[in-house]
Protein backbone atom coordinates (compact mmCIF):
# COMPACT_ATOMS: atom_id res chain seq x y z
CA UNK A 1 0.00 0.00 0.00
CA UNK A 2 1.39 3.51 -0.70
CA UNK A 3 1.88 5.86 2.52
CA UNK A 4 -0.02 8.91 2.75
CA UNK A 5 1.78 11.75 1.60
CA UNK A 6 2.59 13.53 5.21
CA UNK A 7 4.64 10.62 6.25
CA UNK A 8 7.60 12.73 3.99
CA UNK A 9 7.23 14.87 6.04
CA UNK A 10 8.02 13.96 9.69
CA UNK A 11 11.94 12.99 10.03
CA UNK A 12 12.79 16.11 8.63
CA UNK A 13 11.01 18.83 10.84
CA UNK A 14 12.14 16.21 13.55
CA UNK A 15 15.49 16.32 12.86
CA UNK A 16 15.13 19.71 12.81
CA UNK A 17 13.51 20.06 16.09
CA UNK A 18 16.43 17.54 17.54
CA UNK A 19 18.81 20.18 15.92
CA UNK A 20 17.07 23.19 17.86
CA UNK A 21 16.80 21.57 21.30
CA UNK A 22 20.37 20.26 20.93
CA UNK A 23 21.81 23.40 20.42
CA UNK A 24 19.89 25.32 22.86
CA UNK A 25 21.02 23.10 25.59
CA UNK A 26 24.98 22.89 24.80
CA UNK A 27 24.66 26.95 23.67
CA UNK A 28 27.97 27.15 22.00
CA UNK A 29 29.22 28.63 18.81
CA UNK A 30 30.55 25.14 17.40
CA UNK A 31 26.98 24.04 16.97
CA UNK A 32 24.84 26.97 15.92
CA UNK A 33 20.59 26.19 16.30
CA UNK A 34 18.75 26.51 12.91
CA UNK A 35 17.64 30.94 13.14
CA UNK A 36 21.63 31.25 13.46
CA UNK A 37 22.24 29.38 10.02
CA UNK A 38 19.43 30.60 8.80
CA UNK A 39 20.28 34.13 8.85
CA UNK A 40 24.14 33.10 8.18
CA UNK A 41 22.25 32.18 4.88
CA UNK A 42 20.12 35.04 3.94
CA UNK A 43 22.76 37.61 5.14
CA UNK A 44 25.16 35.84 2.42
CA UNK A 45 22.49 35.28 0.30
CA UNK A 46 22.03 39.16 0.66
CA UNK A 47 25.43 40.36 -0.03
CA UNK A 48 25.48 38.20 -3.37
CA UNK A 49 28.03 35.91 -1.45
CA UNK A 50 26.74 33.01 -1.74
CA UNK A 51 24.55 33.64 -5.04
CA UNK A 52 28.20 33.94 -6.75
CA UNK A 53 29.94 30.74 -5.62
CA UNK A 54 26.70 28.95 -5.39
CA UNK A 55 26.78 29.28 -9.28
CA UNK A 56 30.34 28.77 -9.76
CA UNK A 57 29.89 25.54 -7.92
CA UNK A 58 27.54 24.80 -9.94
CA UNK A 59 28.59 25.18 -12.55
CA UNK A 60 31.33 23.19 -12.02
CA UNK A 61 29.06 20.17 -11.47
CA UNK A 62 26.88 20.81 -14.12
CA UNK A 63 30.48 20.50 -16.59
CA UNK A 64 31.68 17.48 -15.26
CA UNK A 65 28.36 15.79 -15.10
CA UNK A 66 27.65 16.16 -18.70
CA UNK A 67 31.23 15.05 -19.77
CA UNK A 68 31.04 12.14 -16.82
CA UNK A 69 27.67 10.80 -18.40
CA UNK A 70 28.60 11.22 -21.56
CA UNK A 71 32.09 9.58 -21.29
CA UNK A 72 30.64 6.71 -19.71
CA UNK A 73 27.77 5.91 -21.33
CA UNK A 74 29.92 5.23 -24.18
CA UNK A 75 32.17 3.14 -22.46
CA UNK A 76 29.37 1.41 -20.58
CA UNK A 77 27.54 0.81 -23.99
CA UNK A 78 30.41 -0.25 -25.70
CA UNK A 79 31.85 -2.56 -22.81
CA UNK A 80 28.47 -4.14 -22.41
CA UNK A 81 28.06 -5.17 -26.24
CA UNK A 82 31.27 -6.17 -27.27
CA UNK A 83 32.91 -8.85 -25.50
CA UNK A 84 36.18 -7.82 -26.70
CA UNK A 85 36.19 -4.30 -25.19
CA UNK A 86 34.58 -5.16 -22.09
CA UNK A 87 38.04 -8.02 -21.91
CA UNK A 88 40.20 -5.07 -22.48
CA UNK A 89 38.85 -2.24 -20.66
CA UNK A 90 37.71 -4.34 -17.43
CA UNK A 91 41.02 -4.04 -15.23
CA UNK A 92 41.28 -0.81 -16.26
CA UNK A 93 37.33 -0.19 -15.22
CA UNK A 94 38.27 -1.65 -11.45
CA UNK A 95 41.32 -0.02 -11.36
CA UNK A 96 39.32 3.78 -11.19
CA UNK A 97 36.83 2.34 -9.50
CA UNK A 98 39.22 1.94 -6.24
CA UNK A 99 41.34 4.91 -6.95
CA UNK A 100 40.68 6.92 -4.17
CA UNK A 101 39.15 10.42 -5.26
CA UNK A 102 41.61 12.11 -3.37
CA UNK A 103 44.73 10.65 -4.97
CA UNK A 104 42.99 11.69 -8.44
CA UNK A 105 42.39 15.06 -7.29
CA UNK A 106 45.64 15.98 -5.72
CA UNK A 107 47.63 14.00 -8.78
CA UNK A 108 45.93 16.29 -11.38
CA UNK A 109 46.97 19.54 -9.38
CA UNK A 110 50.74 17.92 -9.11
CA UNK A 111 50.66 17.76 -13.06
CA UNK A 112 48.41 20.87 -14.74
CA UNK A 113 48.79 22.98 -11.78
CA UNK A 114 45.50 24.56 -9.90
CA UNK A 115 43.55 25.11 -13.03
CA UNK A 116 39.61 25.07 -13.84
CA UNK A 117 40.74 22.25 -16.28
CA UNK A 118 42.46 20.17 -13.44
CA UNK A 119 39.37 20.56 -11.44
CA UNK A 120 36.74 19.10 -13.71
CA UNK A 121 38.90 16.52 -14.91
CA UNK A 122 39.97 15.51 -11.45
CA UNK A 123 35.87 14.87 -10.81
CA UNK A 124 35.22 13.73 -14.38
CA UNK A 125 38.05 10.30 -13.87
CA UNK A 126 36.33 9.91 -10.51
CA UNK A 127 32.72 9.94 -11.92
CA UNK A 128 33.37 8.23 -15.45
CA UNK A 129 33.72 4.53 -13.75
CA UNK A 130 30.55 4.70 -12.11
CA UNK A 131 28.49 6.15 -15.02
CA UNK A 132 30.06 2.86 -16.89
CA UNK A 133 29.60 -0.08 -14.54
CA UNK A 134 25.78 1.02 -14.47
CA UNK A 135 25.48 1.13 -18.09
CA UNK A 136 27.46 -1.57 -19.18
CA UNK A 137 24.63 -3.82 -16.66
CA UNK A 138 21.51 -1.99 -18.97
CA UNK A 139 24.03 -2.61 -22.05
CA UNK A 140 24.13 -6.35 -21.60
CA UNK A 141 20.40 -6.67 -21.31
CA UNK A 142 19.11 -5.09 -23.73
CA UNK A 143 16.11 -7.50 -25.16
CA UNK A 144 17.60 -9.73 -28.33
CA UNK A 145 14.39 -10.32 -29.38
CA UNK A 146 13.97 -6.29 -30.55
CA UNK A 147 17.83 -6.53 -31.50
CA UNK A 148 16.48 -9.36 -33.83
CA UNK A 149 13.14 -6.71 -34.74
CA UNK A 150 15.39 -3.90 -35.75
CA UNK A 151 17.47 -5.66 -37.79
CA UNK A 152 14.76 -7.39 -39.92
CA UNK A 153 12.75 -3.67 -39.88
CA UNK A 154 16.01 -2.49 -41.04
CA UNK A 155 16.24 0.44 -38.59
CA UNK A 156 18.76 3.15 -38.60
CA UNK A 157 21.54 3.33 -36.22
CA UNK A 158 19.97 6.84 -34.73
CA UNK A 159 16.25 4.54 -34.26
CA UNK A 160 18.26 1.95 -32.81
CA UNK A 161 19.98 4.37 -30.28
CA UNK A 162 16.69 6.64 -29.86
CA UNK A 163 13.70 3.93 -29.67
CA UNK A 164 15.39 0.74 -28.93
CA UNK A 165 18.04 0.69 -26.61
CA UNK A 166 17.38 4.32 -25.12
CA UNK A 167 13.95 3.38 -23.21
CA UNK A 168 15.58 0.04 -21.96
CA UNK A 169 18.92 2.05 -20.91
CA UNK A 170 16.80 4.70 -19.25
CA UNK A 171 16.53 3.31 -15.19
CA UNK A 172 20.60 2.78 -15.30
CA UNK A 173 21.01 5.76 -16.92
CA UNK A 174 18.31 7.31 -13.93
CA UNK A 175 20.18 5.34 -11.35
CA UNK A 176 23.77 6.46 -12.69
CA UNK A 177 22.64 10.38 -12.85
CA UNK A 178 21.24 9.77 -9.71
CA UNK A 179 23.82 8.52 -7.44
CA UNK A 180 26.22 10.96 -10.03
CA UNK A 181 24.82 14.35 -8.92
CA UNK A 182 25.10 13.14 -5.25
CA UNK A 183 28.65 11.81 -5.75
CA UNK A 184 29.88 15.07 -8.08
CA UNK A 185 28.64 17.57 -6.54
CA UNK A 186 30.98 16.00 -3.35
CA UNK A 187 34.07 16.23 -5.05
CA UNK A 188 33.82 19.08 -6.28
CA UNK A 189 33.40 20.48 -2.90
CA UNK A 190 36.95 18.85 -2.37
CA UNK A 191 38.25 19.81 -5.53
CA UNK A 192 37.70 23.31 -4.90
CA UNK A 193 38.82 23.40 -1.22
CA UNK A 194 41.87 21.66 -2.27
CA UNK A 195 42.77 24.48 -5.29
CA UNK A 196 40.40 27.05 -6.29
CA UNK A 197 39.62 30.13 -5.29
CA UNK A 198 35.75 30.26 -5.33
CA UNK A 199 32.88 28.50 -5.16
CA UNK A 200 31.23 26.76 -2.17
CA UNK A 201 34.17 24.16 -1.28
CA UNK A 202 36.09 27.14 -1.11
CA UNK A 203 34.09 29.01 1.20
CA UNK A 204 33.79 26.51 3.67
CA UNK A 205 37.26 26.24 3.70
CA UNK A 206 37.40 29.74 4.49
CA UNK A 207 34.85 29.03 7.48
CA UNK A 208 36.80 25.91 8.66
CA UNK A 209 39.83 28.42 9.30
CA UNK A 210 37.80 29.86 12.08
CA UNK A 211 35.57 27.12 13.32
CA UNK A 212 32.55 29.34 11.44
CA UNK A 213 29.88 26.30 11.66
CA UNK A 214 27.05 28.23 11.30
CA UNK A 215 28.80 29.16 7.39
CA UNK A 216 29.78 25.80 6.89
CA UNK A 217 26.11 24.46 7.81
CA UNK A 218 24.56 27.58 5.51
CA UNK A 219 26.55 26.77 2.95
CA UNK A 220 26.62 22.97 2.60
CA UNK A 221 22.54 23.12 3.24
CA UNK A 222 22.29 26.28 0.54
CA UNK A 223 23.37 23.41 -2.28
CA UNK A 224 21.99 20.38 -0.48
CA UNK A 225 18.58 22.30 -1.16
CA UNK A 226 19.82 22.84 -5.15
CA UNK A 227 19.79 19.44 -5.53
CA UNK A 228 16.79 18.69 -4.18
CA UNK A 229 15.16 21.04 -6.36
CA UNK A 230 17.01 19.57 -9.36
CA UNK A 231 15.64 15.85 -8.17
CA UNK A 232 12.04 17.87 -7.85
CA UNK A 233 12.14 19.89 -11.04
CA UNK A 234 13.92 18.17 -13.46
CA UNK A 235 14.28 14.50 -12.48
CA UNK A 236 11.26 12.90 -11.03
CA UNK A 237 8.66 14.81 -13.83
CA UNK A 238 11.41 13.18 -16.42
CA UNK A 239 10.95 9.48 -14.77
CA UNK A 240 7.27 9.99 -14.60
CA UNK A 241 7.23 10.76 -18.03
CA UNK A 242 9.71 8.02 -19.33
CA UNK A 243 7.77 5.17 -17.00
CA UNK A 244 4.56 5.71 -17.94
CA UNK A 245 4.21 2.56 -20.64
CA UNK A 246 5.36 0.22 -17.67
CA UNK A 247 2.46 1.23 -16.17
CA UNK A 248 -0.42 1.01 -18.76
CA UNK A 249 -0.77 -2.54 -19.15
CA UNK A 250 -1.50 -3.12 -15.62
CA UNK A 251 -4.17 -0.11 -15.66
CA UNK A 252 -5.92 -0.96 -18.89
CA UNK A 253 -5.98 -4.51 -18.84
CA UNK B 1 13.22 -13.76 -55.23
CA UNK B 2 14.76 -15.93 -52.14
CA UNK B 3 16.94 -18.29 -52.41
CA UNK B 4 19.00 -19.80 -49.97
CA UNK B 5 21.97 -22.79 -50.62
CA UNK B 6 23.08 -23.94 -47.36
CA UNK B 7 24.56 -27.44 -48.98
CA UNK B 8 27.19 -25.40 -51.30
CA UNK B 9 28.70 -23.62 -48.29
CA UNK B 10 29.94 -26.23 -46.48
CA UNK B 11 29.61 -24.81 -42.85
CA UNK B 12 28.34 -26.53 -39.77
CA UNK B 13 25.17 -25.30 -39.04
CA UNK B 14 24.53 -27.02 -35.62
CA UNK B 15 20.30 -26.83 -36.62
CA UNK B 16 19.86 -27.09 -40.18
CA UNK B 17 21.58 -29.18 -42.80
CA UNK B 18 21.40 -29.14 -46.04
CA UNK B 19 18.84 -27.46 -47.27
CA UNK B 20 18.35 -25.63 -50.74
CA UNK B 21 15.40 -23.83 -51.09
CA UNK B 22 13.81 -21.05 -53.78
CA UNK B 23 10.88 -18.93 -52.82
CA UNK B 24 8.73 -17.12 -55.89
CA UNK B 25 6.52 -14.55 -55.70
CA UNK B 26 2.82 -15.98 -54.91
CA UNK B 27 4.16 -18.63 -52.91
CA UNK B 28 1.95 -19.44 -50.00
CA UNK B 29 4.34 -21.82 -47.51
CA UNK B 30 2.99 -23.63 -44.40
CA UNK B 31 6.31 -25.17 -43.03
CA UNK B 32 5.41 -28.31 -40.53
CA UNK B 33 7.62 -30.22 -38.30
CA UNK B 34 8.09 -31.75 -35.28
CA UNK B 35 8.39 -29.44 -32.45
CA UNK B 36 11.99 -28.32 -31.64
CA UNK B 37 13.46 -29.42 -34.94
CA UNK B 38 14.27 -25.94 -36.03
CA UNK B 39 11.94 -24.38 -37.92
CA UNK B 40 12.25 -20.90 -36.48
CA UNK B 41 15.90 -21.30 -36.88
CA UNK B 42 15.00 -21.91 -40.70
CA UNK B 43 12.40 -18.65 -40.72
CA UNK B 44 15.32 -16.50 -38.79
CA UNK B 45 17.78 -17.52 -41.75
CA UNK B 46 15.70 -16.64 -44.35
CA UNK B 47 14.88 -13.29 -42.81
CA UNK B 48 19.12 -12.74 -42.43
CA UNK B 49 19.01 -12.98 -38.96
CA UNK B 50 21.58 -15.79 -38.98
CA UNK B 51 25.20 -14.19 -37.76
CA UNK B 52 26.95 -17.25 -38.64
CA UNK B 53 25.67 -17.51 -41.98
CA UNK B 54 28.50 -17.07 -44.68
CA UNK B 55 27.65 -14.30 -47.22
CA UNK B 56 26.46 -15.75 -50.28
CA UNK B 57 24.10 -18.65 -48.38
CA UNK B 58 21.18 -16.58 -49.13
CA UNK B 59 20.42 -15.33 -52.67
CA UNK B 60 17.58 -12.33 -52.36
CA UNK B 61 16.76 -9.19 -54.39
CA UNK B 62 18.41 -6.20 -52.65
CA UNK B 63 15.46 -4.14 -52.27
CA UNK B 64 13.44 -7.00 -51.12
CA UNK B 65 10.99 -6.22 -48.13
CA UNK B 66 10.30 -8.36 -45.11
CA UNK B 67 7.54 -8.34 -42.97
CA UNK B 68 8.14 -10.78 -39.67
CA UNK B 69 5.39 -11.78 -37.62
CA UNK B 70 7.56 -13.65 -34.65
CA UNK B 71 5.84 -15.71 -31.72
CA UNK B 72 6.25 -12.34 -29.57
CA UNK B 73 4.52 -9.25 -30.86
CA UNK B 74 7.80 -7.65 -30.41
CA UNK B 75 6.69 -4.04 -30.50
CA UNK B 76 8.23 -1.22 -28.85
CA UNK B 77 6.36 -1.54 -25.73
CA UNK B 78 7.37 2.18 -25.32
CA UNK B 79 5.91 3.67 -28.26
CA UNK B 80 2.10 3.44 -29.34
CA UNK B 81 1.29 1.23 -32.03
CA UNK B 82 1.06 3.86 -34.40
CA UNK B 83 4.75 4.92 -33.76
CA UNK B 84 5.39 1.14 -34.09
CA UNK B 85 4.32 1.28 -37.38
CA UNK B 86 6.28 4.86 -38.11
CA UNK B 87 9.15 3.41 -37.42
CA UNK B 88 9.37 0.79 -39.62
CA UNK B 89 9.33 3.63 -42.67
CA UNK B 90 5.01 3.15 -42.51
CA UNK B 91 3.73 7.00 -44.01
CA UNK B 92 0.71 7.94 -42.24
CA UNK B 93 -1.54 6.48 -44.85
CA UNK B 94 -0.01 3.16 -44.63
CA UNK B 95 -0.50 2.91 -40.85
CA UNK B 96 -4.54 3.97 -41.31
CA UNK B 97 -4.68 1.05 -44.21
CA UNK B 98 -2.98 -1.24 -42.48
CA UNK B 99 -4.69 -0.80 -39.24
CA UNK B 100 -8.16 -1.20 -40.92
CA UNK B 101 -6.74 -4.42 -42.53
CA UNK B 102 -6.42 -5.93 -39.17
CA UNK B 103 -9.26 -4.42 -38.17
CA UNK B 104 -7.92 -2.71 -35.36
CA UNK B 105 -8.77 1.06 -36.95
CA UNK B 106 -9.33 3.38 -33.80
CA UNK B 107 -6.27 1.47 -31.55
CA UNK B 108 -3.39 3.85 -33.02
CA UNK B 109 -3.00 5.45 -29.80
CA UNK B 110 -2.45 2.71 -27.77
CA UNK B 111 0.33 1.42 -26.29
CA UNK B 112 1.20 -2.59 -27.47
CA UNK B 113 0.78 -3.60 -23.36
CA UNK B 114 -3.01 -2.37 -23.32
CA UNK B 115 -3.87 -5.01 -26.12
CA UNK B 116 -4.80 -8.06 -25.78
CA UNK B 117 -2.65 -11.00 -27.09
CA UNK B 118 -4.30 -11.74 -29.92
CA UNK B 119 -4.62 -7.72 -30.56
CA UNK B 120 -1.00 -7.32 -30.13
CA UNK B 121 -0.22 -9.98 -32.35
CA UNK B 122 -2.68 -8.21 -35.04
CA UNK B 123 -0.98 -4.88 -34.46
CA UNK B 124 2.31 -7.04 -35.15
CA UNK B 125 0.89 -8.34 -38.18
CA UNK B 126 -0.17 -4.79 -39.08
CA UNK B 127 3.29 -3.81 -38.79
CA UNK B 128 4.69 -6.11 -40.85
CA UNK B 129 1.95 -4.91 -44.17
CA UNK B 130 2.77 -1.38 -43.48
CA UNK B 131 5.92 -1.51 -45.19
CA UNK B 132 4.10 -3.61 -48.52
CA UNK B 133 6.55 -6.84 -48.20
CA UNK B 134 7.39 -8.44 -50.48
CA UNK B 135 7.85 -11.83 -48.48
CA UNK B 136 5.55 -12.48 -45.45
CA UNK B 137 7.39 -14.33 -42.34
CA UNK B 138 5.17 -15.86 -40.02
CA UNK B 139 6.02 -17.74 -36.69
CA UNK B 140 2.77 -19.59 -35.13
CA UNK B 141 1.01 -16.90 -35.63
CA UNK B 142 -2.30 -18.54 -33.76
CA UNK B 143 -0.54 -20.28 -31.13
CA UNK B 144 -1.81 -19.12 -27.51
CA UNK B 145 -5.12 -17.80 -29.62
CA UNK B 146 -8.17 -19.16 -28.62
CA UNK B 147 -10.07 -20.93 -31.22
CA UNK B 148 -12.11 -18.24 -32.42
CA UNK B 149 -9.77 -15.56 -32.56
CA UNK B 150 -7.57 -18.15 -34.19
CA UNK B 151 -10.19 -18.69 -37.02
CA UNK B 152 -10.53 -15.16 -37.36
CA UNK B 153 -6.94 -14.39 -37.86
CA UNK B 154 -6.53 -17.30 -39.98
CA UNK B 155 -9.39 -15.92 -42.11
CA UNK B 156 -8.02 -12.09 -42.09
CA UNK B 157 -4.32 -13.45 -43.60
CA UNK B 158 -6.54 -15.52 -46.40
CA UNK B 159 -8.21 -12.25 -47.24
CA UNK B 160 -4.50 -10.60 -46.95
CA UNK B 161 -2.54 -13.10 -48.78
CA UNK B 162 -5.61 -12.78 -51.64
CA UNK B 163 -5.34 -9.13 -51.93
CA UNK B 164 -1.56 -9.03 -52.56
CA UNK B 165 -1.61 -12.05 -54.78
CA UNK B 166 2.11 -11.16 -55.20
CA UNK B 167 3.59 -11.41 -51.41
CA UNK B 168 5.14 -14.24 -50.89
CA UNK B 169 4.30 -16.18 -47.40
CA UNK B 170 6.53 -18.53 -45.10
CA UNK B 171 4.23 -19.57 -42.13
CA UNK B 172 5.27 -21.77 -39.40
CA UNK B 173 2.40 -24.06 -37.77
CA UNK B 174 2.03 -27.41 -36.38
CA UNK B 175 -1.64 -27.87 -37.35
CA UNK B 176 -1.95 -29.26 -41.19
CA UNK B 177 -5.36 -27.72 -41.06
CA UNK B 178 -3.36 -24.67 -41.24
CA UNK B 179 -1.93 -25.31 -44.09
CA UNK B 180 -4.26 -26.74 -46.30
CA UNK B 181 -6.35 -23.55 -45.38
CA UNK B 182 -3.60 -21.13 -46.28
CA UNK B 183 -1.08 -23.00 -48.38
CA UNK B 184 -0.31 -23.71 -52.22
CA UNK B 185 3.34 -25.28 -51.13
CA UNK B 186 4.45 -27.36 -47.92
CA UNK B 187 7.62 -27.89 -46.56
CA UNK B 188 8.26 -30.73 -43.90
CA UNK B 189 11.08 -30.02 -41.83
CA UNK B 190 12.75 -33.16 -39.96
CA UNK B 191 15.98 -34.61 -38.79
CA UNK B 192 18.74 -33.87 -36.81
CA UNK B 193 20.76 -31.47 -38.63
CA UNK B 194 16.98 -30.47 -39.64
CA UNK B 195 16.13 -30.94 -43.65
CA UNK B 196 13.44 -30.58 -45.51
CA UNK B 197 11.76 -33.96 -45.88
CA UNK B 198 9.29 -32.65 -48.28
CA UNK B 199 9.14 -29.39 -50.45
CA UNK B 200 5.81 -29.70 -53.21
CA UNK B 201 2.76 -27.90 -53.97
CA UNK B 202 -0.23 -28.69 -52.35
CA UNK B 203 -3.47 -30.08 -54.75
CA UNK B 204 -6.99 -30.69 -53.04
CA UNK B 205 -6.14 -34.43 -54.08
CA UNK B 206 -3.05 -34.29 -52.04
CA UNK B 207 -3.56 -32.24 -48.58
CA UNK B 208 -1.45 -31.27 -45.99
CA UNK B 209 -2.81 -33.96 -43.59
CA UNK B 210 -2.04 -36.68 -45.14
CA UNK B 211 1.28 -35.94 -46.76
CA UNK B 212 2.14 -34.80 -42.96
CA UNK B 213 0.59 -38.13 -42.00
CA UNK B 214 2.51 -40.61 -43.69
CA UNK B 215 5.83 -38.47 -43.21
CA UNK B 216 5.31 -38.82 -39.46
CA UNK B 217 4.32 -42.32 -40.32
CA UNK B 218 7.70 -43.08 -42.19
CA UNK B 219 9.72 -41.67 -39.51
CA UNK B 220 8.02 -44.07 -37.04
CA UNK B 221 8.69 -46.92 -39.22
CA UNK B 222 12.57 -46.21 -39.50
CA UNK B 223 13.03 -45.62 -35.89
CA UNK B 224 11.49 -48.88 -35.22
Amino acid sequence: MKPARWTYWVMLPLALVFWAILARILDTALLPGPATVFETLIAAAQSGELGHHLGVTLRRVLISFVLAMVLGVVLGVWMGRSLLANALLDPLLVLFLNLPALVVIILLYVWFGLVETAAVMAVVINKVPNVAVTVREGARSLDPQLEQMARVYQFTDWQRVVHVWGPQLFPYLMAATRGGLALIWKIVLVVELLGRSDGIGFQLHLAFQVFDVASILAHSLAFVGVVQLIELVVLQPMERRASRWRTAGVTHA
Amino acid sequence: MLELRLSDHRQRHSVLGDIDVTIAAGDRICLLGPSGVGKTTLLNTLAGLDPRLSKGAIASRDDLRVGYLFQEHRLLPWRTVQQNLALVGATPEAVTRSMVDVGLSGYEQYLPNQLSTGMARRAALARCLAISPDLLLLDEPFASLDPDRAHELRSLILALLDAHPAMAMICVTHDPKDADYLANRLWYLAGRPAQLQWDGTLRSDASAESITGRLRQEARTETV
